[in-house]
Order: structure tokens, then C-alpha cells, then sequence
């Protein structure tokens, strides 16, 4: 090998360049994403078989945690929520965000206005929007209250103090928050579509709602990929939406995944049953990642 | 350069350390007290320590009622690098002590007589296994109720004292066109209004079997499902807006004249203060119904973590000694409007609230009426405590019967204990 001659200056610098140095610059966020991430999960998950308490024990004992959680009522409220404001916030999400990436794509005039318009809730954080949905929501001060106030008395609209309706206000402002980000991708996808295709459509007779169904969304798929996977990342991490919206109330009856781990890992001194918590919700987040990470790279053999 | 000299000023230096140190040691607390008033009653305590040639490291995290602090404290107790002392009260000083971290700190306890000062409920909570690892600083009564005397004159009602008397009254001043209750609706506030029922209605040997002891007869019995439906009782007599409330939101509900009656602990005290209101004529302050003499108390603590360096232990000592002695007491409690934990303090410069409660809990120390509050995380552990909460705030917030209340306490807490 020419490598291991020393005399041979610049092949060594360029394999130094070439294949070295990409090496040495990734080397520590390799190592720490090794230690920090996948090292935390793999002692999330010993703890999660534990009796831990207040601080962590590692004498193993089985599924103590998991039977535990299984049984505990506050966990499947939480599940469920998760479950009612993912399905709702990405299918929302989606069809709006569609809908506002289709009807901007039709050569409009102040579309760039309207696009930061749209785009802008993105900037703030879920804290904000949170805090800001509570007082639009809240009856005495907010959307009950000025339809009242402008004469319609029987208007009721009190979704954030009732138990059963709560979840639904965190779909609210999770909607409002994020539709426009998925209509940024949506637009970016619809400038991508060759138009020779669409006119020879036109030229063949096809209507525009035939154009749209049969041509431009089918080939928006990998856009419908992107977003789905984005919102459901942020579905399932959802923590400070709820807390700042609803506080997980009322009661427990808007509490998720996320808040019952905190709560039950740092408030209550019960770790091996937050770890428990927490690897349910890494399963069911390597249930979305693992078919897409397939389909992904099979397609890629493939082409 | 003369190496001599080198040498001679490098001893001289160490021995200049060496004697500095043999005369005081350094006391790293950890404590949430970061507000106006109880930072600078912890100063006084800081002042006191320093006074003697200790130094005080100050380790103040702030944020989720001591959450944020107890994380950091974990995170640095499992580093095997934990402070001198940290705020931790209750059943959670158990928790602690059986990880085999806190010191013994009987050699204090007995000079200074701490078992004659503080009531034996008290420094029960305070021991493990009969020694001292922890202090107690201040009390807090929790069983009160704050009333606005001008809508009750208004509406012809009587401040109650009875449940019943409750409901007669809280009609009339519904009707009368005020709201009857100020209510916060989050889970710790719920819990401080279930326990005062508790202990009133059911009396304060039900509440030890119940929410001390959690014995499961106790939970899952016909006073439980008592109290519970007249937990729920109250409901009606509250705003829809209720839940999600901050305590103090609903203590200004009280001062501004829009609701008559609050169930808050006696905090609550300061933000009339802060509004300028008198006791008696602005607002009155009454015993929650039925639990008159019944005193369910709040303590804060220090716990003391082992220390290797015998000047740490001076002063880890000297702490001890200072937050029980007679200067700390007086001018934290009356600082944080709380009241002192120990007998002999001097009265002068505590007001009338607080000078009723130091009677009362001398009263119920005596007569066996000083129970240790549930909802305030003095009476079981955090994870039975976070069950509990659970259940009481499910059942308060759907339309779960009392009688599967009670079912699901048992359920809940014997989960929670393993």
C-alpha cells in the first residue's frame, strides 16, 4: 500500500484530508451522542426494570414497573389524549396546511405577505402559544366572554374547564402553531412539480379538481411523508403545550405521556415507574421511525 | 530565585490555610426560598453562621414549589457530592435517611433540649430510627378558612361552622348574587380542601388511619365516602373558571368582594397584607367547618447530608443549632408570616393571627390534635401523596362516585407503596 510509504507525501495528506479528518470533526458528536443518548436510554431501560424510587436502584425485578403502569388509570388517560390529539393535530395539520399551500400556489398577489403570515406562529414557542390559547380560551375573560358581551348570551364555549373537551384545546393551539409550517412544505413540494406535466393534463381535458386528486397530490407523496413524520415527533414530545395550556387539567384529564413520566420520574420519587413510562413512549416512538427508516431505504436500493 | 524563600512563604501560606480553616467550615445549603421575604430570612440565617466564623454557600434553586431542587439534589446526592444541608420535609427526610446519606444529629438535639421545645409530632417527622437527621424550621397551619365578612352581612348568612350550616349559607349568598367559593382548582389545592374535610368530619383518629397511616379499611369506609361527597359538595358552590387557578387568584376573589369563602392555609395571610386589609373588619379568618381545634400543620425542614471534614461538621452543627435557636426563629417566622416550631420564642413582634395560631399549636400538641398535613407532603410519601392526589382529583373533576373514590384510594396507595 502506498499508505505505509513515507516517502510518499501527498497521498498521505490527501487520505489525511479525505478520509481522516471527516472522521476526527465527527468523533465527538459521535461520542457523545453514544454516551449522552443511546447510553441514557440503555440505563433508562435497566432502571425501568427495577424498584427504583426516589434515586435508582439496579437490583433487577422484572416487569414490576410496567404491570404497574399498566394498571394505573392516570397512564391510559394520558395514552389516550396522546392517541386524540396526535391523530387530530396531524390530520388537521395536514389538511389544512394543504389546503393554504394550494390556494397560495394560485399566482396571488401579496402571496409573500400572506405566506409570513401563515409561517409566523412557528417563531413562537409552545409556551407562548400555550399561555396565549389559556386567557383566548378561558370563559370569563376570553372567546365566551366577547360573544357574550357582543349580545349572542347563549354562546358557551368552556372546552378548557371541562374534563371531556380539554384535550381538544391543546389540538387547538398545537394547529394553530404548526399548520403553517406544514404549509411552507407543501408549497416548497408544489414548486417542485414539473407544469409540463400538468398542461399536458389541461391539453388532454382534464378539470382542475382531476388535476389536483389525480396528478399533483399523488406526487406530493414524499412531502406527505416528510410532515407526517415531523408532526408525529412533535405529537409525542408534546410537554409544554399541555403544561402551559392546560397544566394537564382538568384534574388529570389532559394529561400526556410526557407530563405523567415528569411527574411520576421528578415530583413523585417513583423513577423506575417514569422509566417504565418513558420506554413505552421510546416504543412507540420506534414504531413510527422503524417503517419509515425501512421504506426509506428500500427505495433507495431500489432507484 | 531563593529557594529558601520560596519554601519558607509556600509553609507560611499553608500554615495561614491550615489555621483558618480550624476555626470554620463551609455549609453549602440547597433551598427553594428565592422570594422578597424568605430570602431575607435566610440571610439572617446566613449572618448568624457567618457571626461565628462559619461561610455560607448558598445553593438557591427556584421554580416548581422545591421540584427544580430536589432534582438537583438527587443529581448531586447520586454524584456522591451532596451539600451540606437541603431543604426537604416531611416523610421525604425517611426517604433520605434509609439511602444511608443524613447525619446523626443527637449530640445537638440533646444540648440543646430539642425534644422539650418542638412537639413530639413534630420531631417524630424529623427522626429516623429515634436519631435527629433533620431540623425543623417553621410551621404553617393549613385548615383555615378566609371569609369576606361584608358579603356575608350582605346576603344574611352566617360564617358556618358546620357543613350544613355551609350549605345554608353558601345558598343564601348564591342567591344574594356573590360566588360562595373561591376555589383553585389544581390537584395540591384540591387536596388541602379534602383533608380539612377529613379531619373535621371524620375526626383525628380516622385521619391518622386514613391519611397517615393508610390503612385500607380507613380509605375505603363509609366517613371517607362522607367526606368525599362533601368534598364534592363544595363544587356546586364554585365558578366554572375554577380550574387551573392559582391560590392566590382566588384569595384576590375574597379581597376584591367577589366570592365569600376561601380554603387556604395560612399564607394566605400575606396577600391581604400585601392588599392593605384588616383582620377582622376587612376579612375574617375562621377554622374550615367542623375542624375547629384541629390543627393539620406544615413544616419545613433542613436535612443534614454526612460530612467527612471535621470543620464541616462544626458548622453543619452550628447550623443546627442556630436554625432552632431563639434570633432564627423569630425573625424568619415573622418574615415568612409563618410561626416558630419551638417553645419560647418572644411574642412581641408577632401579630394577632400569628400570636392564635402559636396558641392553638401549643393547644393541639398537648391534646393530641396536631396532625401532620396529607396534601402538603408531611404526612406520607410523595409517591403515596402523588397517588392520592390522583384519586381525590379525578373524583373532584368527573363524575366518579364517591363510593369508587374510596375503592380507588386503596387501589392507588397500595401501589404506590412498593
Amino acid at each position: 500500500m502506498k499508505l505505509q510509504s513515507p516517502g510518499n507525501f501527498r497521498n498521505t495528506t490527501s487520505y489525511i484530508s479525505d478520509r481522516l479528518l471527516p472522521k476526527l470533526v465527527l468523533a465527538p458528536t459521535f461520542v457523545s451522542t453514544i454516551l449522552f443518548v443511546y447510553s441514557f436510554i440503555l440505563w433508562t431501560a435497566w432502571i425501568s426494570f427495577t424498584k427504583s424510587k426516589m434515586l435508582p436502584r439496579y437490583e433487577l425485578e422484572g416487569l414490576v414497573q410496567y404491570i404497574k403502569l399498566f394498571a394505573n388509570d392516570r397512564w391510559w388517560v394520558a395514552s389516550k389524549n396522546l392517541l386524540i390529539f396526535g391523530s387530530l393535530f396531524i390530520t388537521i395539520c395536514t389538511i389544512l396546511g394543504l389546503l393554504l399551500a394550494i390556494f397560495l400556489d394560485q399566482k396571488i398577489r401579496i402571496e409573500g405577505a400572506l405566506r409570513t403570515i401563515f409561517l409566523y406562529p412557528m417563531a413562537l414557542s409552545f409556551i407562548v402559544t400555550g399561555t396565549v390559547w389559556k386567557w383566548i380560551l378561558n370563559p370569563s375573560h376570553g372567546v365566551e366572554k366577547l360573544m357574550q358581551d357582543m349580545g349572542f348570551s347563549s354562546f358557551h364555549f368552556d372546552w378548557l374547564v371541562n374534563s371531556d373537551m380539554a384535550i381538544y384545546t391543546v389540538v387547538i393551539a398545537g394547529v394553530w402553531q404548526s399548520t403553517g409550517f406544514v404549509m411552507a412544505l407543501f408549497l416548497a413540494g408544489l414548486r417542485g412539480i414539473d407544469d409540463s406535466i400538468i398542461k399536458a393534463a389541461q391539453i388532454d381535458g382534464a378539470s382542475l379538481p382531476r388535476i389536483y386528486t389525480r396528478i399533483i397530490i399523488p406526487s406530493l407523496r414524499p412531502v406527505f411523508f416528510s410532515t407526517v413524520m415531523i408532526l408525529s415527533h412533535i405529537a409525542i414530545k408534546s410537554f409544554d403545550l399541555v403544561v402551559a395550556l392546560t397544566g394537564g387539567g382538568p384534574g388529570y384529564s389532559s394529561d400526556v405521556p410526557a407530563t405523567f413520566m415528569y411527574s411520576f420520574a421528578f415530583t413523585r420519587g417513583r423513577l423506575g415507574m417514569g422509566a417504565a413510562s418513558s420506554m413505552v413512549m421510546f416504543g412507540a416512538v420506534l414504531a413510527i421511525i422503524i417503517p419509515y427508516l425501512y421504506s426509506e431505504l428500500r427505495s433507495r436500493d431500489n432507484g | 530565585m531563593n529557594f529558601k524563600l520560596l519554601a519558607q512563604i509556600t509553609t507560611l501560606t499553608l500554615t495561614c490555610m491550615l489555621t483558618t480553616s480550624a476555626f470554620a467550615g463551609e455549609v453549602e445549603v440547597l433551598h427553594w426560598w428565592t422570594s422578597g421575604g424568605e430570602a431575607k430570612s435566610v440571610a439572617v440565617l446566613k449572618d448568624l453562621l457567618e457571626k461565628e466564623g462559619h461561610s455560607w454557600k448558598d445553593m438557591a434553586v427556584a421554580g416548581g414549589a422545591g421540584e427544580n431542587a430536589m432534582t438537583v439534589l438527587k443529581t448531586r446526592a447520586m454524584a456522591g457530592n451532596p451539600p451540606t444541608a437541603a431543604q426537604v420535609k416531611g416523610p421525604a427526610i425517611q426517604e433520605w435517611a434509609e439511602e444511608g446519606l443524613l447525619t446523626n444529629l443527637d449530640a445537638v438535639a440533646v444540648k440543646e433540649n430539642w425534644d422539650k421545645l418542638v412537639p413530639s409530632v413534630v420531631t417524630d417527622v424529623m427522626k429516623y430510627e429515634g436519631n435527629y437527621v433533620a431540623v425543623p424550621v417553621n410551621v404553617h397551619k393549613i385548615n383555615w378558612m378566609w371569609c369576606n365578612p361584608s358579603i356575608f352581612v350582605k346576603a344574611g348568612a352566617k360564617i358556618p361552622t358546620t357543613w350544613a350550616e355551609f350549605e345554608t349559607s353558601a345558598e343564601k349568598i348564591k342567591a344574594a348574587g356573590f360566588l360562595p367559593v373561591a376555589f383553585g382548582g389544581q390537584s395540591w389545592q384540591e387536596a388541602t380542601v379534602f383533608e380539612s374535610i377529613v379531619v373535621g368530619q371524620a375526626g383525628t383518629e380516622f385521619y391518622k388511619k386514613a391519611l397517615v397511616d393508610t390503612d385500607p379499611k380507613a380509605l375505603n369506609s363509609p366517613e371517607m365516602i362522607k367526606a368525599l361527597e362533601t368534598f364534592k359538595m363544595i363544587k356546586k358552590y364554585t365558578d366554572k373558571n375554577a380550574p387551573g387557578r392559582d391560590w392566590n387568584m382566588a384569595t384576590s376573589m375574597i379581597i376584591n368582594g367577589e366570592a365569600a369563602m376561601q380554603f387556604m392555609g395560612d399564607w394566605a395571610k400575606g396577600e391581604f397584607t400585601a392588599a392593605g386589609k384588616n383582620p377582622g373588619s376587612d376579612y375574617v379568618v375562621m377554622p374550615v367547618p367542623e375542624s375547629a381545634g384541629t390543627y393539620l400543620f406544615n413544616v419545613d425542614s433542613f436535612i443534614m447530608f454526612k460530612q467527612n471534614d471535621e470543620n464541616a461538621q462544626a458548622a453543619q452543627n452550628a447550623m443546627a443549632r442556630l436554625i432552632l435557636g431563639t434570633t432564627f426563629q423569630e425573625v424568619f417566622n415573622v418574615n415568612k408570616g409563618s410561626i416558630p416550631v419551638r417553645t419560647g420564642i418572644a411574642k412581641a413582634s408577632f401579630d394577632d393571627t400569628a400570636l392564635r395560631s402559636m396558641d392553638e399549636f401549643a393547644a393541639a400538641a398537648a391534646n393530641g390534635t396536631l396532625l401532620p398535613s396529607m396534601a402538603h407532603g408531611m404526612a406520607v410519601s410523595p409517591a403515596i401523596q402523588g397517588a392520592i392526589y390522583d384519586v381525590v382529583t379525578k373524583f373532584y373533576n368527573s363524575d366518579m362516585t364517591a363510593g369508587k373514590a374510596a375503592a380507588e384510594l386503596v387501589a392507588a396507595t397500595a401501589s404506590a407503596k412498593e
